[in-house]
């Protein structure tokens, strides 16, 4: 398949490792910001690769990890409303909330949905003009334009039953929150891919600039997070902190400007509450009210209750980077994808999933 | 939230193309890249192009892996 | 008669019999079946094996096969993955009110087909018409009889360090073809399952050598779940060379767009064997003779080490642990 086997040679894989080696010598700790890199990094057993100087740490990268209860436990209620079809992506429906999940709400008869596009929702809500059509829009720069795109879809197709709970979220200012609590001192990030498709490079300047660590944005293959970890050993060995591309077939430095421009149309920033770190500012995206029509949270009454949060649970220091699951009490004993605690055991692309499903195997 | 596919564009309709993958087919909006030409490949997220693949910095990518592959030898 | 099932063919009057006779019987006939009576007479010497399943798949009729295939080849398989030879099979079918009769008439002619092409009889049977909504369509037991040769002793747990991992073919086949006739999941290929009967297969395989300690076949969970059962099963381990899997390129490619890992997806006409160091170059020689058999690989060893675990050798030098499927295969969308 082309642009991707080509950047999955192991001879050229091997190389590039060789030089890392030779190249890197200091101690060093990388962050990755994006659930398909954790999967990626260790797919392909990249921690084992390189030296072991290179510390590698995952960050909160995974959008379905870092929502919280409080937002999830909305979802719930959304579901249990009469004529009410919530549609999700798959990961999100056995996420525990407070007290519940949407495959819960499912089996005690909600009409709950798993769907792969919003263009699959704005159909169902063709499909059932009875009824209001919930799409739970998690996510982040990545998908956000296509449910921007749905929303300009379902106005202009006069699609009066069709509407999102806006749970998307924004990198960079977590990318600052995670640097300014200065739990984890980093050296290097690497940098979403496909966020990054969107939003281009320019967003990450201010972490080169003003915390001189490097920043390389890396695609998905091997020799993609290979070429990134070889870049950023290059700017740190030099201590020239900027933001590069690695993944230039994919990302260009300004992204997507029609992504953007759709995005900017029907969403404006507001703050967000992220799951292990708390409120951020700015940090998500809310309808905007000329899209109010559309918006789940203005036109149905709800009454979630309180928040609980899972006892004895790790996921907030894990997504900070802070502790590994292997740290966590719960992982493999009470935890585990079949009965997950946490979002991080649930998500395909969660730490404690891919710890988990990938091993921790030293040969 | 980044599993995304090159995926090559067959042929376009309006605001939808067909693409393929591996010989796998299938049919997506291209409302996030709409000056995208048939032949052309787009990374595909969700049913969305969210980006053209630009083939020449693909090329220059390779290229730069090949050059990193000789200069590492012995 | 109307040209759909409706609840009285269930009812065992005269509507029950003509559905058995004129759409059923007069297809897979054979003496014993023919006699019609509430039970098959067999006779039987030696050890038997003994299986059941129930096949539920929806649809019912997907590219490369249908549930009656399905039903035959997954009982003939299992009775194979024993070492036994596949004798008789029964059939029981439950059918919801309203299907076309024209497509129960199709699954009975796939079902005979396959009967015939793995040598096996079908001796007894049964059929029941459920209420609308209470059965998707066709549901399908079969459960089957073979014969067990003297000194075969194939087991999951008889897999020992030193054997050497064979996989008859490509894998994800079945999965991938059944996946891209959902409905939601929007995408076109021209991939068919691989559902087969594997018996004539293992027979040459068994003919061969019978240094053969494991046999078993990858459906639900895919190839990975099937290893760590065996590694499970043995108590040892399992390390497999990842490059040496051979995965169609559609197979691939859908994976890719999916968000799917190969190794956990069904499959309907492939095996397992774990053979003894000695006997594997020439069982695989054999395997690769037969039609089923011909995109035959080694693909990994058994060891003594981390024992219950399977662990994969990537192309890259690194290894990671191959789990079993966890929950449902959902394609991971992003």
């Amino acid at each position: 398949m082309k642009y991707i086997d080509e950047f999955r040679q192991p001879e050229l894989a091997k190389k590039l490792v060789d030089r890392i080696h030779r190249n890197s010598t200091k101690h060093i700790r990388l962050m990755e910001f994006c659930g398909g890199h954790t999967v990626s990094i260790f797919k392909y057993g990249i921690r084992e690769l390189l030296p072991g100087n290179i510390e590698m740490l995952s960050g909160p990268g995974c959008p379905v990890c870092v929502t919280s209860n409080a937002d999830l436990d909305k979802a719930i209620a959304l579901a249990h409303l009469p004529n009410v079809i919530i549609t999700s992506f798959g990961d999100m429906i056995r996420v525990p909330g407070s007290y519940s999940s949407l495959q819960s709400a499912r089996s005690e008869g909600c009409d709950v949905r798993i769907v792969y596009s919003v263009l699959d929702a704005i159909q169902i809500a063709k499909e059932n003009p009875n009824k209001s059509v919930i799409f739970i829009g998690i996510g982040f720069e990545t998908t956000t334009p296509t449910v921007a795109a749905g929303i300009l879809q379902a106005e202009q197709e006069e699609i009066d039953n069709f509407y999102v709970l806006s749970l998307s979220k924004i990198c960079p200012p977590i990318m600052k929150s995670i640097l300014d609590l200065g739990e984890v001192r980093l050296n290097g990030i690497v940098c979403p891919g496909h966020v990054s498709a969107v939003i281009g490079s320019h967003p990450y300047q201010f972490i080169a600039d003003n915390y001189d660590i490097a920043c390389v944005v890396a695609g998905f293959e091997p020799l993609d997070i290979l070429l990134c970890v070889d870049m950023l050993v290059n700017q740190i060995e030099n201590e020239d902190y900027k933001v590069e591309i690695a993944y230039r077939r994919g990302v260009r430095p300004e992204g997507n400007p029609q992504a953007l421009k759709l995005m900017d149309t029907v969403f404006e920033t507001a703050g967000a509450d992220w799951r292990g770190i708390g409120a951020v500012p700015s940090s998500g995206l809310r309808l905007r009210d000329t899209y109010e029509k559309f918006d789940a949270e203005k036109n149905f009454d709800i009454d979630p209750g309180p928040v609980r949060e899972h006892q004895g649970c790790q996921c907030g220091s894990i997504l900070r980077g802070v502790s590994t699951p292997l740290d966590c009490p719960l992982f493999r004993t009470s935890c585990t994808p079949e009965h997950p605690v946490g979002p991080c055991m649930v998500s395909s692309e969660g730490t404690c999933s891919t710890y988990y499903l990938f091993g921790d195997f030293d040969g | 939230m980044c599993l995304a596919i090159p995926a090559r564009v067959k042929s376009i309709d309006g605001l939808y193309a067909d693409v393929e993958v591996g010989g796998v087919g299938r049919r997506i909006s291209i409302q996030l890249t709409p000056e995208v030409q048939v032949g052309e490949y787009v990374l595909l997220h969700t049913g969305y192009a969210i980006s053209i693949v630009d083939a020449e910095e693909a090329e220059e990518t390779m290229k730069l892996l090949l050059e990193i592959a000789e200069a590492t030898d012995g | 008669m109307d040209n759909r099932i409706l609840l009285a063919h269930g009812s065992g009057g005269k509507l029950s019999h003509d559905l058995v006779r004129k759409h059923i019987i007069s297809r897979i006939t054979n003496p014993l079946l023919d006699r019609l009576d509430d039970s098959a007479v067999l006779d039987s010497e030696g050890r038997l094996a003994f299986t059941t399943d129930s096949y539920v798949v929806s649809p019912i009729i997907f590219p490369g096969g249908d549930i009656g295939r399905l039903a035959v080849c997954g009982t003939v398989n299992d009775l194979s993955m024993a070492g036994a030879r596949p004798l008789y099979l029964s059939l029981s079918f439950i059918i919801e009110e309203g299907l076309a009769l024209n497509e129960l008439e199709e699954i009975v002619r796939s079902i005979a087909e396959t009967a015939a092409e793995a040598e096996i009889e079908i001796v007894t049977g049964d059929t029941k018409v459920v209420n609308r909504g209470d059965a998707d369509r066709l549901f399908i037991n079969t459960s089957g009889i073979g014969r067990i040769p003297n000194g075969i002793d194939i087991s999951g747990a008889n897999a020992k360090p030193g054997d050497k991992i064979i996989l008859s073919g490509t894998i994800g086949d079945h999965g991938i073809a059944i996946m891209s006739k959902r409905e939601g999941l929007n995408f076109t290929t021209t991939l068919e399952s691989d559902c087969a009967p594997l018996n004539h297969l293992v027979a040459d395989m068994l003919e061969e050598s019978t240094l053969i300690n494991c046999l078993r076949d990858p459906t639900r969970g895919g190839l990975a779940t099937t290893l760590n059962e065996i590694a499970g099963q043995s108590s040892v381990g399992i390390e497999l060379e990842e490059r040496s899997i051979p995965v169609r390129d559609e197979v691939r490619g859908a994976c890719e767009l999916l968000g799917l890992d190969p190794l956990y997806v069904a499959n309907e006409g492939k095996l397992v064997a774990i053979v003894d160091e000695k006997a594997a170059e020439p069982v695989l020689a054999r395997m690769k003779q037969n039609i089923y058999g011909k995109d035959a690989v080694i693909i990994g060893c058994v060891t003594g080490k981390h024992q219950g675990r399977v662990v994969l050798k990537t192309p890259y030098g690194s290894s990671r642990i191959l789990d079993m499927l966890s929950g449902e295969l959902l394609p991971r969308i992003c």
